[in-house]
């Protein structure tokens, strides 16, 4: 287990031999770095994982060099392997994998692959520096660190300014968030003395009771900071607008792996938020809240990468809702499904993005069930698993775990049973609406090339485990298996359920799916709901929060930037500079360099002394 | 009231101040020359009042340095005007400013 | 104070009231000779006959002839006493005499403060100021010896007629 500093240390490495030298290496050479590089971190992720559990599920934790010390506060640059980190860095090194493989034929033409490739890597990096970091500075360091490959390749395409306008709206976005994190942090070294996570975890039991106004405040903030990252309300603006990136990009980095590391952080530090039942009230309201108000953002959207982006914030809401009432296992199991199917939609969605010549406008899309049928089929199948069809997908086991956790858990209830019911009908109907609308109906954009082997091939294995990996984990109705939730007991407290009945667990299911399937029969239907058009636009601009923001962040802080653009504070610093040199001139002009002048000041120095003499001496 | 260290402190002071009004208003360089002797002179003589007044050999001592210097002062000052004058072929002391700050 | 001094003090003043007002440089250092001539008698008044002596040989007959023999050399004839002329205008003078006599003014009133002075004139002989001297001053001495070395040198130094030495800055505007 020595070896797995090489996870995170791969993709760094690969990172820094495409910045140096991408142009010796050639092309082929940029892709076996690029993949490689995570693919060997995933072989490894394979082989430490076998270890782990073959190991009887220890925690290790390896110290590879000391970051900074300062008296008995002490940071080490640590790496901490146990069964929620092994989970995320699975997900992120095998989806990481299938996506750069998918890359190398997305991106074949584009000019600048190797710098792709280099920030892919630099992010897969980082983001595995997050997921297994053993303190909470190391985890910010990660944590800001995809946030800049975030930035950098939504930016990607950066000679469009729009482009440029949606990676920087994702960065400040983000950082507002990041910003309470960075507080919370404080407050937890000023509390705990320490960062080390376990530290924190075993002391935060002792320092605090139950609904500490501490406690509360420290959990509060670190909700602000996963709120950022993850696209929540009321950050969850950037995400859409961060779909300007390559299609791979919003794979990885805007569904399968950044967004959720805001439910990792919560079930990372669970025990605050246990301490702390405000603040885990707010995570589910959250959760809840957003997964409706996306999920409505997503049926009214015209362009098939956001209404993605709504469907991601909208699933990511599920786990926070999970997170809320104190399911942490099912968070995390739906990550996992959520990362494959989201992943594969979206490769899925790119496929199609390509064959069309970069058409992303579904109304212009259509029939393309015959022309490309490799891609309908696999598409069809991450549908089916976000919709959560019955029994054959991953996301019905994942999905359906949250729906009655929502109800039956100790924190949980039947309004919160009922949105995420709600919201799973509305999943259904806009996410059958996108695949009638591209591929059903009559074709209206002749297909250009069709998507190639390299890009075919991650599909249809993400297509295996968005059908598959939902058996790792089975409801009580239906064979009640518990691989994941087993292997996360040490990490992650196991649910408490107000009651436990198997009969309204069949009735939530059951409601569920027949649900799912009502709003894919309205949609087959009819394509086209007789909302107020209104309504429609509201929606689609993502309930006017960008409007909003932009009245009441963006537009009084550019006024004030216009008024103040002569620089108020400055004015003193030039107002001293230019008397100072009013004063220069002053005196460089007695340097006149007639020497009577010299003399003239002598005298008068003279006159002025002995004046102040006499007048101090004698007269006063 | 004027007592004989009175009498020769002023007539010190009215030399001084004659030697100083003559480098203020002059601009030929040999007169300031002169003018700087004269003021020399006047403080030579309040250092050889006050010896007198205190009935001590130091302020006579001091005369003598200052003649010393007055000389060595003399010698040098009058090797730069040569030079000076033989730069700008005039001993206007204006002429010599040649600073611009 | 006897007339002798007053008789003294007023040749020294006038002289030297001369010597700030003439326009010929030679009529200058005449009245000039007359000044020191005139102090030297108020030396000797003051019980220092041996400072007068000196004021007579190096200032007068030294210092005096030095500039004399430089002006010579300089061949500075009419045209500078015109010029000092033409330079000596009321306006250039009034404000710096009334600054100046402010000066003197002060001075006077320091020196007229009430201090308990005494009337009597000590007389200091020549021996004890040689023992002075030559006893806790003699560094002072080597020190003065040192100047006036590092005067010979230097005016040597700076009165050497080389070729044509002409500095570069003032090249440019002179040629």
């Amino acid at each position: 287990m020595q070896w797995i500093y090489l996870i995170p240390a791969l993709p760094f490495l690969g990172a820094l031999i495409l910045v140096l030298f991408s142009r010796a290496i050639g092309k082929t050479g940029v892709s076996l770095i690029g993949c490689g590089s995570v693919g060997i971190a995933a072989l490894i992720t394979l082989i430490a994982g076998g270890q782990f559990i073959g190991g009887g599920w220890q925690q290790f934790t390896l110290p590879l060099w000391n970051w900074l010390s300062i008296g008995d506060f002490n940071i080490g640059i640590t790496l901490h392997l146990d069964a929620l980190s092994l989970a995320f860095t699975f997900v992120i090194t095998f989806v990481g994998f299938l996506i750069h493989l998918y890359s190398t034929g997305y991106m074949a033409d584009d000019p600048d692959y190797a710098r792709f490739f280099a920030c892919m890597n630099l992010f897969v990096g980082s983001m595995l520096m997050l997921v297994l970091a053993d303190n909470l500075l190391l985890l910010y360091l990660g944590w800001e660190g995809v946030g800049l490959c975030s930035y950098l390749l939504i930016g990607f395409w950066y000679k469009d300014p729009a482009n440029g306008a949606a990676a920087r709206k994702a960065f400040i976005v983000t950082r507002v968030g990041d910003t309470a994190m960075a507080i919370a942090l404080f407050l937890l070294v000023q509390h705990t003395g320490s960062l080390q996570l376990s530290t924190i975890l075993a002391r935060a039991t002792q320092l605090w009771a139950q609904g500490d106004p501490t406690v509360t405040l420290i959990a509060f903030l670190l909700l602000g900071g996963a709120v950022g990252k993850s696209a929540q309300l009321p950050l969850q603006t950037w995400l859409p607008d961060a779909m300007a990136g390559p299609t791979p990009v919003s794979a990885l980095i805007h569904a399968a792996t950044m967004v959720t590391a805001g439910v990792y952080l919560i079930a990372r530090t669970n025990i605050l938020f246990i301490l702390a039942p405000a603040a885990q009230a707010t995570v589910a309201i959250v959760g809840a809240v957003t997964l409706i108000l996306a999920g409505c953002s997503a049926f009214v959207q015209t362009d098939i990468k956001r209404v993605l982006a709504y469907s991601t914030i909208s699933q990511i809401g599920y786990m926070f809702l999970a997170l809320g009432v104190g399911a942490w296992s099912a968070a995390v199991f739906h990550f996992i499904t959520h990362a494959f199917f989201k992943a594969l939609l979206f490769m899925g969605a790119g496929a199609v993005i390509v064959a069309l010549h970069h058409e992303q406008d579904m109304f212009r899309m259509g029939g393309l069930r015959k022309s490309l049928p490799g891609v309908f089929w696999v598409f069809l199948t991450g549908a089916a698993s976000l919709v959560a069809i019955p029994f054959i997908s991953a996301g019905f086991y994942s999905k359906d775990q949250i729906v009655w956790l929502a109800w039956s858990s100790a924190n949980g209830n039947i309004g919160y049973w009922l949105v995420a019911i709600i919201g799973a009908f509305i999943t259904a109907m806009y996410t059958f609406r996108m695949v009638f609308l591209v591929f059903f109906g009559e074709e209206k954009t002749h297909v250009h090339h069709p998507p190639g082997r390299s890009m075919m091939i991650p599909l249809y294995i993400l297509a295996v485990c968005s059908t598959f990996a939902g058996f790792i984990e089975l409801p009580h109705t239906l064979g009640h298996i518990t691989m994941l939730s087993d292997l996360l007991r040490p990490v992650l407290p196991s649910v408490p359920l107000q009651f436990e009945s198997t009969g309204l667990e069949w009735v939530s299911q059951g409601v569920a799916a027949l649900l799912s399937f009502l709003g894919i029969y309205i949609i087959w239907r009819s394509l086209y709901i007789p909302f107020p058009v209104g309504l429609k636009e509201f929606w689609k601009n993502g309930w006017g929060f960008d409007m909003a923001y932009d009245r009441i962040f963006v537009r009084p802080f550019v006024l004030l930037a216009r008024w103040n653009r002569r620089d108020m504070v400055d004015k003193l610093y030039t107002g001293l500079a230019g008397l100072t040199r009013s004063f220069h001139r002053a005196m460089s002009a007695t340097q006149s360099g007639v020497l009577r002048w010299y003399i003239m000041g002598i005298v008068m120095g003279a006159v002025l002394i002995l004046s102040v003499i006499i007048w101090r001496q004698y007269v006063v | 009231m004027i007592t004989s260290t009175t009498a020769g402190l002023t007539l010190a002071g009215i030399l001084f101040t004659l030697g100083l009004i003559s480098i203020l208003i002059r601009r030929n360089i040999i007169f300031m020359l002169v003018s700087v002797e004269i003021m020399l002179n006047a403080a030579g003589l309040a250092f050889v009042v006050a010896a007198s007044r205190w009935g001590q050999p130091e302020g006579q001592v001091m005369f003598m340095f200052i003649l010393a210097m007055a000389a060595a002062e003399v010698s040098v000052g009058l090797a730069l005007i040569l030079q000076l004058y033989h730069q700008l072929k005039t001993l206007d002391s204006d002429e010599a400013s040649r600073m611009r700050g | 104070m006897g007339p002798a001094f007053y008789i003294a003090a007023a040749v020294a003043v006038i002289s030297t009231l001369m010597v700030i007002t003439r326009y010929n440089i030679m009529h200058a250092l005449l009245y000039l000779i007359v000044s020191l001539l005139s102090i030297a008698v108020v030396f000797y008044l003051y019980g220092a006959p041996f400072m007068a002596a000196l004021e007579v040989i190096i200032y007068a007959g030294a210092i005096m002839v030095l500039i004399i023999f430089f002006v010579m050399m300089l061949n500075l004839g009419p045209q500078t006493a015109g010029e000092e002329r033409m330079w000596l205008q009321p306006r250039i003078w009034i404000g710096p005499s009334i600054l100046c006599a402010a000066l003197l003014l002060e001075l006077g009133y320091l020196i007229l403060q009430p201090a308990h002075a005494t009337g009597d004139i000590h007389v200091v002989d020549p021996k004890t100021v040689g023992k002075t001297l030559f006893g806790p001053y003699i560094l002072a001495v080597e020190l003065a010896g040192m100047l006036l070395m590092a005067g010979i040198v230097g005016a040597y130094h700076l009165g050497r007629q080389k070729k044509k030495i002409t500095h570069r800055f003032l090249e440019r505007t002179s040629s």
